[in-house]
């Protein structure tokens, strides 16, 4: 049976509307899910005092800290490396057995479990360098398991830049490393903070990798050697732990809003960069 | 007589892994003329005139044998910096290519890599280099827009512009003119022919009357060869090669 090209069009429309509509509900329902159960017990009072008893009273401030300072120090020290290794890989060298093998290394690292990390972490910086629970462990955890996605999405941002645009910058007298500076990174910059937004995504919600490496110490660190808090972990610990369910969801709503909030935040200063440039 | 060359090619042999991309090339290119390539697409006058300012390096395919000497200085000596003969020899690509910044940026951006970064002087080089190119009138307003936004014709006077802000002392032209309309095309041929005075040009082109109107001196390139070179008007009239004859007289080609 051969159907007419007008129904198939009406058919594939059909499908990925649905299958599109389909994503949204999931979403939408997850956030309001979360929001729904949580939000009501968020209020200044929850976010900037102390939590008191293992978390069944009180506050969430110590992990509001911890949330922001662990995914802050893990990018530090991974901004720089990786994209770095990513300049160093598209710009400095040929496609060679050495660069396939680089990256070939750094898609599998980023398919290894969280847990992973955590447990290299914890053996590795915990015990071994005896810096035990802190944000200094964690952060370093955190970036060593963030890098390889770094790597991999500024590689992308970079080699996306139109190679007439390394050119003209080359024909208009600039070295290798001013072509990179004024030329491939200001225009691959959207596409390497897309890698970064992902990161702190994903560093905010680690658990696993935390739990192991940072600790889950309630009080307010005094120092980057200081055991800390996610608000993950402390959900996590909340609700394993059968603690409070109303302060475990009012964290995770917390938790997404933060995250939305960022996400909306850095859409909205890329936009401004690149209508700036095309002004 | 080299005081009047400007740049002197000697068995100039480029090979692209294998192939032969240009053939034991020879040519003197004397000093404040335009000296006009034409041939069919294929011919290697891209390839030659990226040889010029050592543009070809950055592509490992590519292996150059023979010797160009610019000023009487070998280019490709180990001791010779690409950065800085591409500072004197600027090259116009057959698209233009804007970077993603604004005109004056655009400008500038060969200046400011010199060390050059007093506002007085870098106004001035906007300035100038855009009249030199017969643009200034049209963008003097919005100098810091963006360049992106200027027509195929003003965006290649803006290319124009800009190898001039960089005050080389030779501009290659890649088919500049190619994906111009006629009027874009006598205005870059116009400004042309008034820098050739400060300026040695070598001006690669598919359009032969392109030649024919605007070259003292005519090149003609054929299977990665050059067949025969001379005065335009000899070329165009009475050429040695019966092959040059049946290019510009459009048998083939």
């Amino acid at each position: 049976m051969k159907l007419h090209p007008r129904y198939t069009q009406i058919g594939a429309i059909s499908l990925l509307v649905i299958a599109t509509l389909i994503t949204l509900a999931i979403l939408v329902f997850i956030i309001a899910f979360v929001l729904g159960r949580g939000l009501l017990y968020v209020n200044a009072d929850f976010l900037f005092s102390n939590p008191e008893d293992m978390g069944r009273a009180g506050g969430i401030f110590p992990t509001l800290i911890g949330t922001i300072i662990l995914p802050l120090l893990a990018l530090l020290i991974a901004t720089p490396l990786g994209v770095g290794t990513s300049i160093y890989l598209t710009e400095y060298t040929r496609e060679s057995r050495v660069t396939r093998i680089i990256r070939f290394g750094a898609d599998c690292l980023a398919g290894i479990p969280s847990i992973i990390f955590g447990l290299f972490g914890y053996i590795f910086f915990v015990t071994t360098l005896k810096m035990g629970w802190s944000i200094i462990s964690g952060g370093l955890t955190l970036a060593f398991m963030i890098l390889p996605t770094l790597i991999r999405t500024s590689e992308e941002a970079i080699k996306a830049v139109p190679n007439s645009y390394r050119e003209v910058s080359f024909s208009l007298g600039a070295t290798r490393w001013q072509t990179v500076r004024k030329v491939v990174l200001p225009n691959a910059l959207p596409g390497i903070v897309t890698g970064i937004m992902l990161s702190v995504g994903r560093s905010i919600g680690e658990t696993a990798a935390v739990i192991f490496t940072a600790g889950s110490s309630l009080k307010l660190p005094g120092s980057i050697f200081d055991s800390v808090r996610t608000m993950s972990v402390h959900f996590y610990v909340l609700a394993r732990e059968g603690i409070s369910n109303e302060n475990a969801y009012a964290t995770a709503a917390v938790l997404v809003i933060s995250i939305l909030s960022i996400n909306l935040v850095s859409y909205w200063i890329m936009n401004r960069f690149i209508a700036s440039k095309l002004k | 007589m080299d005081g009047m060359n400007k740049i002197c090619i000697s068995n100039l042999n480029v090979f692209w892994n294998r192939v032969q991309a240009l053939s034991s090339i020879n040519l003197k290119v004397p000093a404040n003329k335009i000296l006009g390539i034409i041939g069919p697409s294929g011919s290697g006058k891209t390839v030659f005139l990226r040889s010029l300012n050592r543009l070809n390096d950055l592509i490992p395919e590519i292996r150059i044998e023979g010797r160009i000497l610019l000023d009487n200085q070998d280019i490709y000596h180990p001791e010779f910096d690409p950065v800085e003969l591409r500072k004197r020899v600027g090259i116009v690509f057959a698209l233009p290519i804007p970077l993603p910044m604004s005109i004056y940026d655009n400008i500038v951006f060969g200046p400011m890599l010199s060390g050059v970064s007093k506002k007085s002087v870098l106004d001035m080089l906007v300035e100038r280099s855009l009249k030199s190119s017969f643009l200034w009138d049209e963008v003097k307003d919005r100098l810091k827009t963006s360049a992106m936004r200027l027509s195929g014709g003003q965006q290649q006077r803006l290319c124009l512009a800009r190898v001039l802000a960089m005050e080389p002392e030779v501009i290659l032209l890649d088919e500049p003119c190619s994906g111009l309309d006629p009027i874009s095309t006598a205005e870059i041929e116009h400004a042309l022919t008034v820098l050739k005075k400060d300026y040695t040009i070598i001006l690669v082109t598919n359009n032969t009357k392109q030649a024919a109107r605007i070259a003292d001196n005519t090149a003609f390139f054929l299977m990665s060869e050059m067949v025969e070179i001379g005065p335009t008007d000899t070329i165009f009239t009475v050429p040695c090669d019966s092959r040059t004859n049946d290019y510009i007289t459009g048998r083939f080609g």
